[in-house]
C-alpha cells in the first residue's frame, strides 16, 4: 500500500488566510456602517471601508491563487489533493444551493401560504376583514394589502431570449471541456470565448431588464412581496453568474497560458461545475419567479 | 484496532519544526495550531458571554430593576445568547474537530490547511464587530438571539445592520469549517480505516459538518432579508406588503432546529468516545450509534415548527412537527441506553473526564425529557415562552453540550500538553460546577412551569426566592470555572508526565503516537489491521 501512497501536500505557512480574514473584517464592518450611513444620507468612513476590504479581498485572491497554481504546476498536488479540491468545490456548490433555498422557500411559502391568509384563507376571516378588507390574492401581486401597485415583468420576450443564451452557454462551455479533454486546444479556447461572451451577453440584458423594471413597469424592490422576490433572486443569481464569469475568465486566460491537461484540470472543471449550477439556479428561477 | 507507523525518515529537517513567534499562530496551516486557537477562542468567548450572563443573574437577584435599564438587558440576553452558541459551542467542537479528526484517521492534516486558518481567523473579526456593536448609539442587538421579524427589521436600532454582516461572516467562517472536517473525513482516511471502524467522534462531526453546510447558508437569506426589509424598503416580513413575520420563524427555524443537533451531535461522540475508556469495554451498540446519530440528523429537517406553535399553524402542521419531534427520542433514547450499556459490569473508574461524561448522561437526559414535554403542542401553550424553556436548552446546552467539551478538554489535555492535569484539582471543578449547575437551572423549572416570563428584566414577586437561588447558582457556576482555567494552565506549563497511551483502556490512533503529540503526525498513513 505504501509504494504506490503518494505524500499528501501540506502547504507550509501561508499569510493569505489572515489577510482574507482582515479583508472580511473591512467589507462586514463597512458595509454595516455604509448601510446605516446610506439610509440616513449622512457621511462617514463605511463606504471608503467597504472598499478597502474588497481592495484586499482582491489582493488576497491573486497572492492565494497564485501559490496555488505555483504549486499544482510544480506537481506538488498527487491524485488524492485533486480528490479534496473536488469534494470541497461540490460540498461549497451544495452550500450556494442551500442559499438560493432558502429565497425560494420565501417565495414558495409567500404565494402559496401568506397571501392566502391574507386575503382570509384558513381560519383568518376575520384578518381579512378588519386589517385588509379588500384586499385580493394575486400572483404575481400586482397590488399590496398596503396598495402599493406595480406590473409584472412577462415571461417571455427578454426573459425568454436571456434563458436561451444561459442554456447554450452551458452547452458551449461543456463542448470547450471535450476540447480540453481531447486535447483539441483551439477547440477549447474558442468555445470558452463563446461561453464568457454570452455570460457577458446575459449580465447586460439583465441590467436592461432592470432599467426596464424600474423605469416602465414600477417595478421597484420595494414593491411589495412580488418585487422583494423578483430581485433578491434574480440579483443574488445575477452576482453569481458574475463571481462565475470572473472564474471562468481567469481560466480563459490560464488556457492561453497553455495550463490544463486532459488529465490534470481542476480549476477548469471546478469553474465549470459552478457555472452549470448557475445555470440550473437559473431555470428554477425562470419557472418560479417569471412563468408560474 | 492497532496501526503501524512507517517512513518518518523523510523530510526529517521539517518534522517537529515549529515555526516560532506571533506568525507562528497567524499564518499556520498546522491542524493542531488551529485547533489550540479555536480552543482557546472559544474559552475566552465563554467567559465574555457568561460574564453577560452574570449580569442577567444580578438583575434578577431581586425583583424590580436593579442594576440595568431594560434595553441593556436585553442586549445582554441577545448577545450573551449569539455569544454562546456561535463563539463558545461551535467554535469549540470545531478546534476538537481540528485537533482529534485528523489524529483519528491517520491523516497528515486537514484537507484544506489554508482555509483552515481562514476559517479561524474570520471568527475573532467577527465577534469584534458584534463587540463593538454594543457601544454603538442605541446599543447592540437587543431582539433576542432569535432575532424575530419585526423585533429586528421594524423596531431594531442601527447595530442591525452590523448584526447582519458579522453573523454573514461567522456563517462563512463555519461553511468553509464543515467543508474542510468533511472532506478531510472522505478522503484522508488511512488504509483500512473504514467506515464502520471510524470512532464515533469522527462520526457525528461528519454528519455535524453536513448539516452545517446545509442550514448555514439559510441563516445568511434569513439575516439578509432582515437587512433589506430594515433598510431597503422590502417587505418578506411585513404582511402590508404581501409578506408574513411567521415567514421569517419558519426560515430561522429551518436553520435554528439542525443548529441545535450541530451543537449536540459532536457531543454524542465525545461522550461515545470517554464512556467506553473508562468503562474498559467497547462500546456497546457501535452501528446503532451511527444510524441513531443520522436519524437525528435527518429528523432535524423536520421539526423546526415545533418552535412555533403558539405563533399558529393548521392543526395538520402541528401535528406533523409534534410526532417528527417526539420521534427523536428515540434515537436518543436508543443513545443512552447505548452509554448505559456500555459501563454495565464495566470495570469503571472516575477520573474528571468520565465524571463529566456521567454527569452528561444524566443532565442532558433531563434536558432531553423537558424537551419532549415542550414538544406537546397543546402542553407547550403553557410552555412557550417561559423559564422553563430556558430550562429546558440550557440542561442540553450546559449539562450538555459545554459539559462534554470539558469532558472532552480534561481526556484529551494530556494528548495535548504532554502533562497530566490536577487531578485533585479536576475534581475539585467537577463538583463545583455540578452542584452549582443544578442550582442555577434547575429551579428555572418550577418559576417557567408558574408562569414567569423569559427575557423580562422584572418579575412578579412570588417568584423572588426561587430566582435569588437562581442567581446564587449561577455566581457560584461561573465562578466554578475559573478553577477550570487555572487547571488548563497548571496543566501546559507542567505536570506529570503522560504515556501515550494516558489512560488505560483508552483505544484509537491518537492514543498511539507519543504525549504530546508531535507537531506532524501520519505524514505517510498508518495502516489499519
Amino acid at each position: 500500500m505504501n509504494k504506490t501512497y503518494e505524500k499528501y501536500y501540506v502547504p507550509a505557512q501561508s499569510p493569505w488566510p489572515i489577510v482574507g480574514a482582515v479583508a472580511l473584517f473591512l467589507i462586514a464592518f463597512g458595509a454595516g456602517n455604509y448601510v446605516n450611513e446610506v439610509t440616513k444620507q449622512q457621511p462617514g468612513f463605511g463606504g471608503y471601508m467597504l472598499a478597502a476590504g474588497f481592495v484586499v479581498l482582491i489582493f488576497m485572491l491573486f497572492g492565494w491563487f497564485k501559490n496555488v497554481i505555483d504549486e499544482s504546476m510544480s506537481g506538488l498536488y498527487s491524485a488524492q489533493m485533486d480528490r479534496s479540491f473536488r469534494q470541497g468545490m461540490s460540498w461549497f456548490i451544495l452550500s450556494e444551493v442551500m442559499f438560493f433555498m432558502a429565497f425560494f422557500g420565501a417565495l414558495f411559502y409567500g404565494r402559496v401560504i401568506a397571501l392566502n391568509w391574507l386575503s382570509g384563507g384558513s381560519n383568518n376571516a376575520m384578518t381579512f376583514e378588519i386589517l385588509w378588507p379588500g384586499f385580493e390574492a394575486m400572483w404575481p401581486l400586482l397590488k399590496t394589502p398596503g396598495g402599493i401597485e406595480t406590473q409584472a415583468m412577462p415571461a417571455t420576450g427578454l426573459p425568454l431570449i436571456n434563458t436561451a443564451i444561459l442554456v447554450i452557454s452551458s452547452i458551449t462551455l461543456h463542448f470547450a471541456h471535450t476540447g480540453l479533454e481531447q486535447n483539441k486546444r483551439s477547440q477549447l479556447k474558442l468555445m470558452l470565448l463563446v461561453t464568457l461572451l454570452l455570460g457577458a451577453t446575459f449580465l447586460s440584458l439583465q441590467v436592461y431588464e432592470y432599467i426596464h423594471a424600474y423605469r416602465d413597469l414600477g417595478l421597484t424592490l420595494a414593491s411589495g412581496f412580488y418585487g422583494n422576490t423578483f430581485f433578491l433572486l434574480t440579483g443574488f443569481h445575477g452576482m453569481h453568474v458574475t463571481l462565475g464569469a470572473i472564474i471562468l475568465l481567469f481560466v480563459f486566460f490560464r488556457v492561453l497560458k497553455g495550463h490544463f491537461t486532459p488529465e490534470k484540470h481542476f480549476a477548469f472543471q471546478a469553474a465549470a461545475w459552478y457555472w452549470h449550477f448557475v445555470d440550473v439556479v437559473w431555470l428554477c428561477l425562470y419557472v418560479f419567479v417569471y412563468v408560474i | 484496532m492497532s496501526a503501524v507507523v512507517t517512513d518518518h525518515d523523510h523530510d526529517h529537517e521539517h518534522h517537529d519544526h515549529k515555526p516560532s513567534g506571533i506568525k507562528r499562530w497567524f499564518y499556520t496551516t498546522n491542524h493542531k495550531d488551529i485547533g489550540t486557537m479555536y480552543l482557546v477562542f472559544a474559552l475566552i468567548m465563554f467567559f465574555i458571554g457568561g460574564a453577560m450572563a452574570m449580569v442577567i443573574r444580578a438583575e434578577l437577584f431581586q425583583p424590580g430593576m436593579q442594576f440595568v435599564e431594560p434595553n441593556f438587558f436585553n442586549q445582554m440576553t441577545t448577545v450573551h445568547g449569539l455569544i454562546m452558541v456561535f463563539g463558545a459551542v461551535m467554535p469549540a467542537f470545531t478546534g476538537l474537530a481540528n485537533w482529534m479528526i485528523p489524529m483519528m484517521i491517520g491523516a497528515p492534516d486537514m484537507a484544506l490547511p489554508r482555509m483552515n486558518n481562514w476559517s479561524f481567523w474570520i471568527l475573532p473579526f467577527a465577534f469584534l464587530i458584534l463587540l463593538i456593536s454594543l457601544f454603538m448609539p442605541g446599543g447592540g442587538p437587543s431582539f433576542g438571539w432569535t432575532f424575530y421579524a419585526p423585533l429586528s427589521t421594524t423596531y431594531s436600532g442601527d447595530s442591525t445592520a452590523l448584526f447582519v454582516f458579522s453573523v454573514h461572516i461567522m456563517g462563512i467562517s463555519s461553511i468553509m469549517g464543515a467543508i474542510n472536517v468533511i472532506v478531510t473525513i472522505f478522503n484522508l482516511r488511512a488504509p483500512g480505516m473504514t467506515w464502520m471502524k471510524m470512532p464515533l467522534f469522527v462520526w457525528t462531526w461528519l454528519i455535524t459538518a453536513f448539516l452545517l453546510i446545509m442550514v448555514m447558508p439559510v441563516l445568511a437569506g434569513a439575516v439578509t432579508m432582515v437587512l433589506t426589509d430594515k433598510y431597503f424598503g422590502t417587505s418578506f416580513f411585513d404582511a402590508a406588503g404581501g409578506g408574513d413575520p411567521v415567514l421569517f420563524q419558519h426560515i430561522f427555524w429551518f436553520f435554528g432546529h439542525p443548529e441545535v443537533y450541530i451543537m449536540i451531535l459532536p457531543a454524542f461522540g465525545i461522550v461515545s468516545s470517554i464512556v467506553p475508556t473508562f468503562a474498559r469495554k467497547p462500546l456497546f451498540g457501535y452501528a446503532s450509534m451511527v444510524y441513531a446519530t443520522s436519524s437525528i440528523a435527518l429528523l432535524s429537517f423536520l421539526v423546526w415548527a415545533h418552535h412555533m406553535f403558539t405563533t399558529g399553524m393548521p392543526v395538520a402542521g402541528a401535528l406533523f412537527f409534534m410526532y417528527c419531534t417526539m420521534l427523536i427520542a428515540v434515537p436518543t433514547g436508543v443513545k443512552v441506553f447505548n452509554w448505559v450499556a456500555t459501563m454495565w459490569r464495566g470495570a469503571m473508574t472516575f477520573e474528571v473526564p468520565m465524571m463529566f461524561a456521567l454527569a452528561f448522561i444524566v443532565l442532558f437526559t433531563i434536558g432531553g425529557f423537558s424537551g419532549l414535554m415542550l414538544a406537546i403542542t397543546p402542553a407547550d401553550f403553557q410552555y412557550h415562552d417561559t423559564y422553563f424553556v430556558v430550562a429546558h436548552f440550557h440542561y442540553v446546552l450546559v449539562t450538555g453540550a459545554v459539559f462534554s467539551i470539558i469532558a472532552a478538554a480534561y481526556y484529551w489535555l494530556p494528548k495535548w500538553t504532554g502533562h497530566m492535569y490536577d487531578e485533585k484539582l479536576g475534581q475539585w471543578h467537577f463538583w463545583c460546577s455540578l452542584i452549582s449547575v443544578n442550582l442555577l437551572f434547575f429551579p428555572m423549572h418550577f418559576v417557567g412551569l408558574a408562569g414567569m416570563p423569559r427575557r423580562i428584566p422584572d418579575y412578579a414577586l412570588q417568584f423572588a426566592d426561587f430566582n435569588a437561588f437562581i442567581s446564587i447558582g449561577g455566581f457560584l457556576f461561573g465562578a466554578s470555572q475559573l478553577i477550570f482555567v487555572w487547571l488548563l494552565v497548571k496543566c501546559a506549563r507542567g505536570g506529570e508526565k503522560a504515556t501515550a497511551q494516558v489512560w488505560e483502556g483508552a483505544e484509537g490512533l491518537e492514543w498511539e503516537v507519543p504525549s504530546p503529540a508531535p507537531y506532524h503526525t501520519f505524514e505517510t498513513p498508518p495502516v489499519i489491521k
